[in-house]
């Protein structure tokens, strides 16, 4: 691993470690929201809220959008893209192996069939 | 992943795999055999052991695996249920390989008969967006040994062994 992944961990460690972060990274972890709308939610000011989400996102741990006039915070996809990663490495080695066993059972359903023809 | 901002837009993982094998066999083996060839000495999530992985057929069974202890462990539930034809799982395993009822994530499998003794097979495993979430999950999965590096090392070694091995009986 490269000393900037580390770091960037380190800091997502950090970031994630206050409670009210926490709080706010979990809520728009479930859906995006406004800084108002995440204000709204807890109990905490908006510039508070600002100032969390600030923190978050150096940490590479959510992201800014702007859709029309509001500025949406959602979960940066890193975590996602690594899970994704993850799950397609296991169903390649998982269909490997289930075509491997399903055509040795076919072949030895092939051999015992033709045995039983007369 | 391209764009930053994919989480808003649905993530899956797509796979297509042609077997030599009748239809009927290939849907038999994957669903009702699943533990003749999922890789279940790295991907259980038991305590102990696993000794069985089990899809109850119909729609809303249980999807679950059964330790050599006995104990059972839910990894979610049957969606759909067209024997011979399709099933659609749901895989509600977190980043830390436990079940979150919270978690919803859809395997869905794909059977089409291409001649009497080959079956295609296209899976995808869609919602994985819902993994957005888990970003919560890696900080107490870092660093562990037991914990997302070390499973993803476990992993390597099992893949690189498949290539070798025939499949566990």
């Amino acid at each position: 691993m490269t000393t900037s992944k580390i770091t960037l961990q380190a800091r997502r460690f950090a970031a994630l470690g206050d409670p009210t972060r926490l709080s706010v990274f979990t809520l728009i972890a479930r859906s995006p929201l406004s800084v108002a709308e995440v204000a709204e939610r807890l109990p905490v000011s908006r510039p508070a809220v600002s100032q969390h989400l600030k923190v978050l996102a150096d940490a590479g741990l959510v992201q800014c959008e702007s859709v029309g006039t509001r500025n949406l915070y959602r979960p940066d996809t890193d975590g996602i893209a690594t899970m994704r990663d993850f799950i397609d490495s296991l169903w390649d080695v998982g269909l490997a192996r289930f075509k491997a066993h399903a055509e040795a059972v076919a072949r030895s359903r092939a051999a015992d069939s033709s045995k039983e023809k007369p | 992943m391209n764009s930053p901002l994919a989480s808003a837009a649905e993530v899956a993982v797509r796979k297509s795999v042609t077997v030599a094998a009748p239809i009927a066999l290939a849907f038999e083996i994957f669903t009702a055999r699943i533990e003749s060839w999922w890789p279940m000495a790295s991907h259980h999530i038991g305590e102990a052991d696993c000794a069985a992985v089990v899809i109850e057929p119909r729609p809303g069974g249980r999807w679950f695996e059964r330790g050599v202890d006995g104990i059972e462990c839910q990894w979610g539930q049957v969606l759909v249920w067209e024997p011979g034809r399709r099933v659609v799982l749901v895989w509600q395993l977190n980043a830390r390989w436990k079940f979150d009822p919270s978690l919803h994530t859809e395997v869905d499998v794909r059977f089409t008969a291409i001649d009497e003794g080959t079956t295609r097979v296209d899976l995808e495993h869609r919602g994985l967006e819902a993994y957005g979430a888990d970003a919560l999950a890696m900080r107490d999965t870092f660093g562990s040994p037991n914990g997302w590096n070390g499973m993803l090392d476990h992993f390597a070694q099992v893949a690189g062994a498949t290539d070798k091995a025939a499949p566990t009986q």
